[in-house]
């Protein structure tokens, strides 16, 4: 075990048969993520968000994750108890081919940090129907060398794939020479 | 800055094309908080008493409740109002769902719909590009079918519709607004039908205040797991599976047979696997922990959710089981026909058929079954054909039309709508008020505070009112002094109808839904919102100031502007009377006494009209002398409404103390019949 350590792995555990598709998780997620906390609970701004479609009974929260410039190339079906869902239905990554996790203001990437500094993340706490549960794993792993990217950092980036370095810094010097 | 509104209304004009977004009067807000109140202001300004329903100048109203889409959990409605064809009186219809919070967020208190498009138009509302689109390619389309394509052409899945069917197309009087898990009934379809507009698609991403988010964040927080695990709170019919309550006492066909005993244990069992077979899941509204929509996929339809008592109306109407309801609702919803009328209308024309007042020639290929039959007619109603044109406009207009001692089978109608379908022995005092006076046109919207039945054991009834958070004190004593099998004294029964029809108006201005509040009191005794603990909901969200008795008091000035309306359009005394047969042992005497009571204690006229007095001192006196200019009032009416005092022989601190909800690990609609009845 030489140069491992002991790491927490905090998970939520969604399940899909419980969740009576109340929305008060993207409620909660948007109220804690406001600055000042809670002075906001507009969904759009929550880090988890339901994806619906009641025709096919899908009702199932995800989680913002990683920012990725690209839309994938998956687009697989599942079929669970005879009922289809499209690969995106679980898919938490922040990508340009749909309109979900982006800060509605700026259109800038938002990701779920599981409410560092609660107990519980938010979403978890108000899920009285149970369909999130949150459960605490420790594993043994080697000790990560990567940097973990702040939320202004993440923005810029995402800026940057946009808009390309040159534009970004042009545009940064015209506004500091205001 | 405004705080739990958005502050803004929309108004679109159909037949210029004209749209607008215009700021509302926070005044307004502090005199009827929103909703249903500040609609029936809008149609008391705008919509005078000669405007035909059908008239270009008929507005229709979508308003979010005051707290909708704020933390405040269960509070998610959606209320329409408008001038129904079918009444000729004001209509208000509510629905749940996910629309008013969506509304809220693209920035709207209101959509406030004026004229007539020349063709089938939607509108498209995207927080502030709102534009009104061709709907050519959508004539003729479910309800949910058009929801589905909207959101696909539009090309996002979380836009919110709320639509009509065939039926609202071809303008039925009992044609619905259908939103996802819920409907908007009672007359409020006819008139979008008739504005010619197939659905509003909203889509907001917009932020909206509240005065003191953290406070109201934490205290919401803890009252959505308290609703969650309350007995009291939500629809006990969506999860139980007992229903002799509604089997056994209210009416099967055209409101006909009470079928006693007809409950058991073999046909709940039967019921109950076929349910689970079909039922995917139970749902809740938007920011709601309860489960009180069934999702269902009947075998050969589409899947669809159902709510509330239309999972009775349809098989009982038809004399068959819960299958029938299942598979015809599957139609039903997507045309657009609500539950209550659309069955009756049904039952009713069977009834003609077999008294040979409608004939082979009125219905060609007519089928032998009743189920059957109902198909039949069903598909005969929505396009219109045949003795279909006629039940479009509802039992009381059909009946006439029909003629040849149609009349007398059409028995089931106040103020020309159709009623819950229930028959009882004899006649109960709060409730022939209630039947009355409404000008909600349905009982199950006017009743639900107090309870439905006294409680034998004197020391168990002791118990249930010492522990009644919700009541005012009067409410303890009358409920004390109730033995079973008697009425409430007329002072008992005028305030009991007071008090129901009071909350009602509190949650259609606030948005909250009647199964945590107004509804759910009347089973249990115990709800999730109620008097004394919806003004600090209201505080922390809005910023405005207000208790108890101010709360009654906007609920009070709303109640009086809609009879207002009413009676500018010719309500009176006369049409304020239950169909005949509703009991079979009456009191003519005792009721016209309670007719008396009831309106000396609201401040009216022996004739039902709100007195000068009234209005004035409910700062309505701009009503007053509209009412006086054109003779419905002298002025000299001195009389004006008894005060209703919610703090009397209780203290705010007591209250304070005890403003959270009844607590009870089991309670059933099963167990309450049995031990009431």
């Amino acid at each position: 075990m030489d140069g491992q350590v002991k790491q927490k792995i905090k998970t939520i555990k969604v399940d899909l048969d419980k969740c009576n598709g109340c929305r008060a998780c993207e409620i909660a997620c948007a109220a804690y993520h406001a600055t000042p906390k809670y002075s906001n609970f507009n969904p759009a701004r929550s880090r988890v968000r339901m994806v619906i479609d009641e025709r096919n009974d899908e009702w199932v929260a995800i989680r913002a994750t990683d920012y990725t410039k690209a839309g994938c190339d998956g687009r697989r079906t599942y079929t669970i108890n005879g009922k289809e869902y499209s690969e995106c239905s679980f898919c938490g990554s922040v990508c340009p081919t749909r309109d979900l996790f982006k800060e509605p203001d700026s259109g800038l990437p938002l990701k779920c940090d599981m409410c560092e500094g609660e107990e519980v993340p938010m979403c978890v706490q108000i899920c009285s129907r149970d369909a999130l549960t949150y459960e605490e794993k420790e594993v043994h792993e080697e000790p990560a060398e990567t940097v973990k990217l702040n939320e202004m950092e993440i923005g810029l980036k995402s800026l940057i794939d946009q808009y390309g370095v040159q534009k970004l810094t042009d545009t940064f010097a015209r506004m500091l020479q205001k | 800055m405004r705080y739990g509104e958005t502050g803004y209304n929309l108004e679109i004009d159909l037949s210029r094309g004209n749209i607008e977004r215009v700021e509302t009067d926070p005044g307004l807000t502090e005199q009827h908080l929103g909703g249903n109140g500040t609609a029936a202001k809008i149609i008391w300004d705008r919509v005078s008493p000669e405007t035909d329903a059908f008239s270009p100048d008929n507005l229709l109203i979508f308003s979010a409740g005051l707290l909708v889409g704020t933390p405040v959990p269960g509070c998610n409605r959606t209320m329409v109002d408008t001038i129904s064809p079918q009444t000729n009186f004001f209509s208000h219809s509510i629905f749940g769902g996910y629309f008013g919070p969506e509304l809220k967020h693209a920035g709207y208190d209101k959509i406030i719909i004026r004229g007539k498009a020349p063709e089938l138009v939607y509108l498209w509302i995207h927080n502030d590009k709102v534009e009104i689109r061709d709907a050519s390619h959508l004539k003729g389309k479910g309800a949910q079918e058009t929801a589905v394509m909207i959101k696909e052409e539009l090309k996002d899945q979380k836009i919110q519709v709320a639509a009509i069917g065939l039926a609202g197309e071809n303008r039925l009087f009992m044609s619905t607004i259908e939103h996802c898990n819920a409907s908007a009934a009672r007359g409020v379809g006819v008139v979008m039908g008739d504005k010619r507009l197939k659905a509003i698609a909203v889509r907001g991403t917009k932020d909206f205040q509240v005065a003191n988010p953290e406070e109201l964040f934490k205290l919401c927080l803890k009252h959505s797991q308290d609703m969650q695990a309350s007995p009291f709170v939500g629809d006990l019919m969506a999860i139980e599976w007992n229903d002799a309550f509604h089997h056994d006492n209210f009416s099967w066909g055209n409101v006909r047979v009470r079928r006693k005993g007809y409950w058991n244990q073999e046909l709940e069992d039967r019921w109950k696997d076929y349910t689970l077979k079909i039922r995917d899941r139970l749902q809740g509204c938007y920011n709601c922990p309860k489960n009180c929509h069934l999702v269902v996929k009947p075998p050969g339809r589409q899947r669809y959710m159902l709510k509330c008592y239309g999972k009775g109306t349809w098989h009982m109407a038809a004399f068959k089981e819960v299958d029938f309801t299942f598979d015809i609702l599957a139609l039903s919803q997507e045309y657009g026909v609500d539950s209550y009328a659309a069955p009756q209308a049904i039952a009713y024309a069977i009834e003609l058929y077999e008294a040979g007042i409608l004939t082979d020639q009125d219905l060609p290929d007519f089928p032998a079954d009743s189920g059957d039959r109902f198909y039949y007619l069903l598909e005969k109603l929505v396009r219109r054909e045949g003795v279909g044109d006629i039940l479009a406009y509802g039992l009381y207009r059909a009946a006439r039309m029909i003629g040849n001692g149609a009349e007398k089978y059409e028995h089931n109608t106040i103020k020309k709508f159709e009623q819950v379908p229930v028959k009882l022995g004899k006649v109960n005092y709060p409730y022939y008020l209630m039947y009355c006076t409404s000008d909600k046109m349905a009982i199950n919207q006017t009743e639900g505070s107090y309870p439905q039945d006294p409680i034998a054991d004197l020391e168990e009834r002791q118990k249930f009112a010492d522990e009644w958070l919700s009541a005012p004190k009067r409410f303890q004593r009358y409920f004390m002094e109730w033995e079973p099998r008697s009425n409430p004294s007329v002072e008992a029964s005028v305030n009991i109808c007071d008090w129901n029809e009071t909350m009602h108006y509190v949650d259609d201005a606030t948005g909250l839904c009647a199964f945590c509040s107004s509804f759910r009191g009347q089973f249990g005794g115990s709800t999730a919102y109620h008097v004394y603990n919806i003004p600090t909901f209201i505080n922390l969200a809005t910023g405005l100031n207000l208790d108890a008795d101010d709360l009654w008091q906007v609920a009070r000035r709303n109640r009086n502007l809609v009879r207002a309306i009413n009676v500018s359009r010719g309500l009176r005394r006369i049409d304020e009377k239950p169909p005949e047969d509703h009991w079979k042992v009456r009191e003519p005497e005792k009721e016209q006494e309670l007719l008396d009571e009831y309106y000396k204690f609201k401040g009216w006229t022996n004739d039902g009209i709100p007195t000068k007095a009234t209005l004035d001192k409910l700062g309505l006196d701009y009503v007053a002398k509209e009412l006086i200019k054109r003779g419905i009032l002298t002025g000299d009416e001195d009389n004006s409404y008894t005060e209703t005092p919610c703090y009397e022989g209780k203290s705010k601190e007591e209250i304070e103390q005890f403003s959270s909800m009844r607590k009870s690990a089991q309670f059933t609609l099963t167990d309450y019949l049995h031990k009431n009845k």
